[in-house]
């Protein structure tokens, strides 16, 4: 810290951050563990790998990195088209993409449902095909899609527009044909921001509760997930089991973060 | 290989960017294109790219006598150096450099020896030994502009174009590169078009000068010739300063002449037939030149420059009468 800043006041702005952090994260945050710890090793043991919770958990770290993966190649692409094209409805097609964001969720939650119900609009073709919609696995995947893939829209759309086209035509011009192009040229520039972008919507799918309730249909072992199975302990007032199962969420979530966040440190050209 | 354009035509909706435009750039010349900024010559320049394609059934673009009109960019062979150099910022130097060989098809891609050799033999030529393994964002403004230049001579395109090379460049760097830049074209002998909206730079740069105004060309030759002889009011005054004098003979159309050329005598000196009368308005005398400002006798002002010397001889101050004497003045009626 010997060296002199250009912006003055480290210690002030550092001391409200730790603040702030402390307030709304870690004082919360240390409230349930210690919740938690009014059970023992034992019994938390005996929660966690219980068949329902470790079915719960799967359901949910599954559906949520699937869900993340699709929203990024969706994200990436409709980011593309509001950015690189010029059509009419463009402006609303942008400010639809925000609905997710404002949409309760519970409304998300019943719409999709009745759209995807075996009766519904898609749902009924999707039947057809042998494809059960809502009330499955699939219906919690299509939820989470739903709620994530504006997070990588909104990541993505910045880093483009700013792109310009300028490099890509430097790269035609060069031999480069479209696919090399996007290949070695666009990608590269996208990934810092993709890689942002996946893991906002798999952090919020990890937490969403709201509309998977309702298409998910919440079967025991089937298509439950962990926010559930938290809640339906709560309302037994098992009030420890449904911190300890919290908590196990909680770090298998930060561990996942971290992962990432390496692995965006190793992508990115920027700090490699 | 020589560039031949033929009545070019280009609009961007309702506006014309170009507006027939015929040009011949001479194989293994250095030629400029001159003009304001908005004249079309980004627009001109992205046409015989590739990058833009002129209006449906307007002109052709030849190289070499062969159409090139409807070619594509990547298939002219053609090294493009932009304005703000769009470097690729997550490779190195060396990787930008040998980009357009690595996306070659497999069949035609050389080794990667004889890559990295090309590579370095780029490096060497563009002055950046050494540096191939630095990024972008590690080198200065002149550095960058050179991997750029460098990047599009590896394909070893049959003609260069730039996109005011010198333009986001500090005064020293610029002249630096400039020079360079002249002696580089020397060696390598590749008919290069370059655009600049800096009358001085083409002037010293260029074998040819095309001077753009309003989507049109206004005059195209040699740099002392466009400069000697410039063909419209508008070549006269882009290229330098000029007084624009009225006289009684066709008031519509003014005498332009350059300061550099106005004579001072004395007043006693003065012959009628072809000598005005003014008086010293305004003298800065501060540099190797000497400037002033006159005050004719029917009111118009007119600046002039002489050597110190002459200054000195004359022995003028403020308030003085002269007789002043324009050679070289041009009339465009
Ligand atoms: N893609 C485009 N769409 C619309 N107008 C354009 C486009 N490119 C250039 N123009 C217009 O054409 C004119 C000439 O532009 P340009 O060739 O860039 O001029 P210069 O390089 O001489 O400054 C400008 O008025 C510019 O606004
Ligand atoms: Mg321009």
């Amino acid at each position: 810290m010997g060296k002199k800043r250009v912006i003055p006041g480290f210690g002030l702005s550092f001391g409200i951050t730790v603040f702030w952090l402390g307030i709304i994260i870690l004082i919360p945050l240390s409230a349930l563990f210690i919740k938690a710890a009014g059970l023992g090793p034992g019994e938390w043991w005996k929660i966690l790998t219980s068949a329902r919770v470790l079915a719960a958990a799967k359901l949910t770290f599954g559906a949520s990195a699937a869900a993340a993966a699709v929203s990024t190649v969706l994200g990436l692409l409709v980011a593309w088209v509001l950015v690189r094209y010029q059509f009419p409805g463009r402006r609303i097609l942008d400010a639809i993409v925000d609905l997710p964001f404002a949409l309760p969720t519970a409304v998300a939650g019943i719409t999709l449902t009745s759209i995807y119900a075996p009766t519904g609009w898609i749902g009924k073709y999707l039947a057809d095909m042998g494809i059960q919609g809502a009330y499955s696995p699939f219906g919690v995947f299509i939820a989470l899609t739903f709620i994530g893939f504006p997070f990588v829209v909104r990541t993505v759309q910045p880093v483009m527009e700013d792109m310009g086209l300028e490099l890509e035509e430097a790269s035609a011009i060069l031999g480069a044909g479209r696919w090399t192009t996007f290949r070695r040229v666009i990608f590269p520039v996208l990934i810092p921001a993709l890689i942002t972008g996946f893991t906002l919507a798999f952090a919020r799918a990890i937490g969403e509760y709201g509309s998977v309730i309702f298409i998910s249909g919440n079967l025991p072992m089937k298509t439950e997930i962990l926010p559930l199975l938290i809640v339906a302990q709560l309302e037994q007032v098992k009030y420890e089991a449904a911190a300890v199962i919290a908590s196990g969420m909680l770090l298998v979530s930060f561990f996942l973060l971290f992962l990432i966040n390496l692995l965006q440190r190793r992508l990115n050209w920027q700090t490699r | 290989m020589s560039i031949s354009i033929q009545s070019i035509r280009k609009t961007f909706g309702s506006y014309t960017a170009l507006d027939n435009i015929s040009l011949e750039v001479p194989d293994g010349s250095l030629t400029a294109l001159l003009g304001p900024s908005g004249s079309g010559k980004t627009t001109l320049l992205r046409i015989v790219a590739g990058l833009e394609f002129a209006d449906p059934g307007s002109g052709r673009v030849l190289f070499h006598g062969e159409d090139v009109t409807d070619v594509q960019a990547g298939q002219r062979g053609v090294g493009f150096v932009f304005q703000h150099y769009a470097l690729f910022k997550h490779m190195t130097v060396a990787e930008n450099i040998a980009f357009g060989l690595t996306v070659l098809p497999s069949s035609k891609r050389p080794p990667k020896k004889d890559i990295d050799d090309r590579v370095n033999e780029l490096l060497g030529l563009v002055k950046l030994d050494g540096l191939g393994k630095r990024r972008p964002h590690e080198l200065s403004g002149g550095q960058r502009q050179r991997v750029a230049l460098a990047r599009a001579l590896a394909i070893r395109p049959k003609v260069l174009l730039l996109d005011e090379p010198f333009g986001a460049l500090d005064a020293q760097v610029r002249k630096d590169l400039r020079r360079w830049l002249r002696i580089f074209h020397d060696e390598i002998g590749l008919t290069t078009l370059f655009v600049t909206h800096d009358q001085e730079e083409a002037l010293e740069l260029a074998d040819q000068v095309v001077v753009m105004a309003n989507s049109r060309i206004e005059q195209v030759g040699p740099p002392q010739q466009v400069y000697d002889h410039p063909e419209t009011p508008f070549v006269i005054r882009f290229l330098g300063n000029v007084n624009a004098i009225k006289d009684s003979r066709n008031p519509e159309a003014p005498i332009y002449v350059r300061p550099h050329d106005v004579s001072i005598l004395f007043a006693a000196e003065a012959d009628p037939a072809t000598d005005r009368l003014a008086r010293v308005q305004h003298l800065f005398a501060a540099g190797p030149v000497a400037k002033l400002s006159l005050r004719l006798d029917d009111g118009q002002f007119l600046d002039a420059e002489l050597s110190r010397q002459q200054l000195d001889e004359l022995g003028l101050d403020v308030g003085d009468p002269v007789a002043v004497r324009m050679q070289g003045a041009s009339r465009f009626e």
